[in-house]
């Protein structure tokens, strides 16, 4: 059975390429079979080879099915290595893949680009599944850069607007800033350790390279470039919240649940790196800290339902991030499969909600919606419990543990705990304010519209919330990936943090409770004051970030591009045939035919010679 | 005795096709179309080919001038023939485009257009210096014809400055030669124009750096790199479809393939001293043009630019001169040959349907046109470097293999790649996306790719395709070219010890 693993990127390939081939000529039902049908095969194929691997107790499976290129020491091939952390991935990718392929047969049904969709779709999955599967990195880049182009194709799915082009421009272009710096740090690394193989190359940098040396240190960070770009952390975070244009299944598979956790995947994937690089890897966790508590802070500000769960996703995954860099390589895997859960949920429910209102993005023209949208409220109930990390819930465990190992670091772990807390409290504001203010209160337009479900729709929505509620008690089989070096179990910290942690989240959906429900606080009074509205101003554009790379990077280039549009090179050209063109006409007007002009000349000229030849 | 065959088919063909017009002006292309596939096949027949002893898989060495040393040597090893074979495949596809769209004195028109690649196979075979210079005029003039007869608006001023451009550095490689060959004279007392022979000339590092430049200059404005390269936007937006597939596709690559085959291992020592010089216009072409490329309206410019840029790969991965770099190298121009050829193509069929190559009147055409925009789609991607496609592996290996000869070039030129996605998804942007405009054109020729059009683009996708997926059919075949190439110049530097 494990043979068969190439099977599980070639089913979703082949839906792309029989959809493409097609060219949208197949009734929509033929369409939804191909496009949800093939993952849904992916999905069984990795369920059954999960099955045997985890009976099997090996470590790991290798299947090479052909050399991609062998140019001297480079041999790259199509190889899939899969191990506990790659099955945890392919299980996600297909599992929650295929419940939101499953969604979306009913979410685009009346969209006319129905085939265009799932094929696109088909070639995502497809090529994350290689991303994660990939033995070599020349393979993971050739995932890593697919899901780039399909995450780009999908984002302005919908071209007419330009806006949306807009966004996918700057999604793929800022991503591609990071994919270049990785890439440079594939070339250091094969130029380095001669290999790109990422077991053999791991192996060899464990051996050739000592503890904080400088090359370990530039090549993790390298890959760190990569990683920070694809999962959407500072600095090059700015194009997640604008990727939202894109159909809503597509923010919860691409910009939630799958693509965007492949920084984290990369740098669980490479962990030994990144121990040799004890700074850097202290720098992820840094990186995870600032961004998740600047998108915390974005987050409650925001007045459209999907942006304020983009900035909770780049809020997670920055929770993700801070448990890689305290080096809880499992709790950041366990917390990117439980966020893959409940964001997978929210993002599908937001979905219907904004489907059954005709497009309505703006929180505060929704409000009272619990019976009318009854699906989505429960969905939205769980899936922000969990986010809050509500005890019990999915995401209470992974955020606990990823929180614990961070005070169980020496240094500056009660720093990063105690920002991790804030930041979790924060979370509880958020993700309530945006309960509160949507399904609670005063029932605002749009009262006659019905929620549109159906089966296509519903069922998703129900396996989520069921794995968003219990997907704690899974346990993921990666010990044996992180088998050395991991901060292990035995958490003996005080009950009275341990009390803390539960209780902050509940603080922050009570605060929620207090500005949104109750209207004990009022949201008016605080923002009359003015630093108060200026900070909101400020959180709100995002801290800024989009216009100071406009203003650092856009802008020049822009400037550079129009001054120079006609090449100055080519004037260069250019003003080599004038000067030949004003030396011609110079010397043509000697030619003038008059005997008088010529005469003299001849004399000057003669007496020029004789001046010569006496001086000389 | 194959590699005549080839080329006299394709001379002979030309004057055929010509002579044919009298009978009918359909005739040219059917003879045109028949001579490329007959030398496409004849070229299949070496792909493969065991190169034997000498390296060379096929060779004929005949008498010509033997006073002055001048023989008629062709010869083809693995990169000849991938050269080679491209070349057809081009011509073919250069046919097809032209098929309908040229109306005029077909004639002379297919009977230039295979005179051109008669000139290019003899470029890449000829291993008489004096021959060799002989094709590349060859390969020059018929082309000028083909822009100042049957280009657009403007199509004399490009003409006239392609022409001068590849005549006067022409001139200049002509008195490397001739010196080269006067320095062989001093030193072995005969004249021989002989590649082989002159492999041996030994000469002060002056002169030798000399000689290098004018083989230089010559090779890198065919190439073209900066700071040569400004012809190339004129010439590609004013020629005829048909010449631009031939311009982008295979023109360009004998200034790569000249550098690869004479002006290194003629030169070892000079050109390693050289190396960071060349590899940083190499890296500048690569960022000014893409820059440049990005600020274009004029679809053709555009893709011109970013020709430029791309070939700045290849001459990064040549400076470089490692096995991986040049495998990059070879592969780069082979993928950029189709994939530039197809991106040509599409905006020569463009224009050929709304009649205008201005961007800024163009917008929302996948709505009208799927097809087509899928394929622009299809070889924008493949241009920006996806994996999975040809162009990722050439760049890739070109510059993973210039990242041990140059650290901070390399990674200056891998900027390139960022640059090369502002490119093309602005492009993608501006011709495709966005809500439909005709208001500044009459729209109602703009039709989606005909089924001869779909064969054709089809044709190179599976290329590219195939390039990405499986590239070591074509990296075996330049292989030993490559290791004996290295190994020469291994030699030479190894005894300079450099």
């Amino acid at each position: 059975m494990q043979d068969l693993i190439w099977l599980l990127p070639t089913f979703p390939l082949l839906g792309f390429l029989s959809l493409v081939l097609t060219s949208g000529n197949l009734p929509k039902k033929a369409v939804a079979v191909i496009g949800a049908g093939s993952i849904g095969l992916s999905f069984i194929t990795a369920a059954l080879i999960a099955l045997e691997f985890l009976g099997s107790g090996e470590t790991h499976f290798i299947l090479e099915v052909w050399t991609w290129m062998a140019v001297g020491e480079l041999t790259p091939g199509f190889s899939f290595y899969l191990d506990g952390l790659s099955l945890v991935m392919m299980l996600v990718i297909t599992g929650v893949g295929f419940l939101i392929h499953l969604y979306s047969t009913g979410f685009m049904l009346d969209d006319p680009s129905y085939s265009r969709f799932f094929s696109y779709m088909n070639l995502f999955v497809a090529s994350m599944l290689m991303l994660v599967l990939a033995d070599n990195l020349v393979l993971l880049y050739l995932g890593w850069e697919g899901v780039g182009l399909c995450s780009y194709l999908l984002i302005g799915f919908w071209y007419e607007k330009p806006e949306n082009g807009y966004a996918a421009r700057k999604a793929f272009v800022t991503t591609r800033v990071g994919d270049t710096s990785m890439a440079i740090g594939l070339f250091l690394l094969f130029a380095q350790l001669g290999t790109l193989n990422i077991q053999d190359m791991l192996h060899a940098a464990e051996t050739e390279w000592a503890v904080g040396s400088g090359l370990a240190v530039a090549a993790s960070l390298l890959l760190l470039g990569g990683a920070v770009g694809k999962s959407a952390q500072l600095p090059l975070q700015t194009w997640l919240p604008d990727a939202m244009a894109g159909p809503t299944p597509i923010s919860a598979l691409i910009h939630a649940a799958t693509m965007v956790t492949a920084g984290v995947y990369l740098i669980a994937r490479t962990h030994v790196l990144f121990e040799l690089a004890p700074s850097v890897q202290l720098l992820v966790a840094w990186i995870g800290l600032i961004t998740l508590l600047m998108a915390g802070f974005t987050a409650m500000t925001q007045h459209d339902i999907k942006r304020i769960l983009a900035y909770s996703t780049v809020s997670q995954i920055g929770y993700m991030f801070l448990g890689l860099g305290v080096g809880a390589w499992s709790a950041s895997v366990f917390h990117l499969m439980t966020h893959a859960f409940f964001k997978a949920l929210l993002f599908l429910a937001a979905g219907t909600v904004i489907h059954s209102l005709h497009h309505e993005h703006d929180i505060f023209k929704m409000g009272g919606k619990r019976k009318q949208l009854p699906i989505a409220f429960a969905s939205f109930m769980i899936g922000s419990l969990a986010l809050a990390a509500f005890p019990f819930t999915s995401g209470y465990f992974s955020k606990d543990e990823i929180l614990i190992a961070a005070l169980e670091m020496e240094g500056p772990g009660m720093l990063l705990w105690m920002g991790g807390v804030l930041g979790a409290f924060l979370t509880g504001i958020y993700s309530f304010r945006l309960v509160f203010v949507v399904f609670f209160g005063q029932s605002k337009g749009h009262h006659e519209e019905r929620e549109v479900t159906g089966f296509s729709m519903a069922t998703p929505l129900i396996i989520l919330m069921v794995l968003a509620l219990f997907g704690g008690w899974i346990q993921i089989p990666v010990d044996a990936v992180f088998s050395h070096g991991e901060v292990h179990e035995e958490h003996h910290i005080s009950g009275f943090l341990h009390v803390v942690m539960i209780a902050v989240p509940l603080l922050g959906i009570g605060l929620a409770y207090l500005f949104y429900m109750s209207k004990t606080f009022s949201v008016e009074k605080l923002m009359a004051k003015p630093i108060a509205a200026a900070l909101h101003r400020f959180w709100f554009s995002g801290w800024g970030m989009d216009a100071l790379y406009d203003l650092l990077f856009v802008k020049p280039f822009l400037f550079l591009a129009r001054i120079n549009k006609k090449d100055f090179i080519d004037a260069i050209y250019a003003s080599l045939v004038e000067i030949s063109r004003v030396v011609h006409g110079m010397l043509a007007r000697t030619q003038t035919g008059q005997l008088r002009w010529y005469t003299m000349s001849i004399a000057a000229g003669v007496v020029l010679l004789i001046a010569v030849g006496v001086l000389l | 005795m194959i590699l005549v065959v080839l080329i006299s088919i394709l001379f002979f063909g030309g004057v055929l096709a010509w002579l044919s017009e009298g009978l009918d002006s359909k005739y040219p292309r059917v003879i045109a179309l028949t001579a490329v596939v007959i030398d496409l096949l004849v070229m299949l027949t070496l792909v493969g080919a065991d190169a034997g002893d000498s390296g060379w898989i096929v060779q004929l060495n005949a008498q010509w001038m033997p006073r002055f040393g001048i023989s008629f040597y062709l010869a083809a090893d693995g990169l000849s023939v991938l050269m080679m074979v491209l070349t057809a495949f081009l011509g073919a596809v250069a046919i097809g485009s032209a098929w309908d769209e040229i109306t005029e004195k077909t004639g002379f028109f297919y009977f230039n257009l295979l005179w051109t690649l008669a000139g290019v196979i003899g470029v890449f075979t000829a291993l008489d210096l004096f021959l060799f210079f002989f094709f590349w005029e060859v390969m020059l003039i018929p082309m000028y014809f083909i822009i100042a007869i049957w280009g657009h608006e403007n199509k004399n001023y490009a003409a006239m400055k392609f022409f001068i451009f590849t005549q006067v550095t022409g001139m200049l490689m002509l008195i490397s030669i001739l010196a080269l060959t006067y320095f062989h004279y001093l030193q072995f007392g005969w004249f021989s124009f002989d590649y082989v022979d002159l492999l041996k000339v030994n000469t002060s590092s002056a002169i030798e750096m000399w000689i290098m430049l004018g083989f230089f200059v010559s090779f890198s404005t065919k190439l073209p790199s900066f700071p040569f390269h400004s012809w190339l936007p004129d010439a590609h937006s004013q020629a005829p479809t048909a010449g631009s597939v031939i311009l982008a596709g295979v023109l360009l690559k004998t200034g790569a393939y000249g550098l690869i085959r004479f002006a290194i291992p003629l030169f070892p020592e000079a050109s390693m001293t050289f190396a960071p010089f060349a590899m940083t216009l190499a890296v500048i072409s690569i960022l000014y043009c893409a820059k440049v490329a990005f600020a274009q309206t004029d679809i053709k410019r555009l893709i011109a630019y970013t020709s430029v840029s791309h070939m700045g790969f290849v001459l990064l991965g040549i400076y470089a001169w490692s096995e991986q770099a040049l495998q990059g190298a070879v592969m780069t121009m082979l993928a950029h040959g189709l994939s530039a050829a197809a991106l040509f193509m599409l905006a020569g069929g463009l224009q050929h349907r709304i009649h205008t190559r201005d961007m800024d009147h163009m917008g929302g055409f996948w709505a009208k046109v799927p097809r087509l925009s899928f394929v622009a789609l299809f070889f924008s991607v493949a241009a920006l470097g996806m994996p999975g496609l040809g162009n990722f592996v050439g760049e890739f290996l070109a510059l993973l293999g210039a990242f041990k000869a140059n650290i901070g070039l390399t990674v200056a030129a891998a900027f390139g790649l960022i640059f090369a996605s502002v490119y093309s998804l602005w492009v993608i942007q501006k011709v495709f996306h966005g809500a439909y405009r005709n208001s500044d054109f009459d729209d109602s020729n703009l039709h989606d790719l005909s089924r001869r059009e779909m064969f054709y683009f089809c044709a190179m996708m599976i290329g590219l395709i195939w390039m990405g997926m499986y590239p070591q059919s074509f990296l075996d075949l330049s292989a030993e070219t490559i290791a004996q190439l290295l190994n020469e110049t291994g030699q030479v530097l190894f005894a300079v010890g450099l």
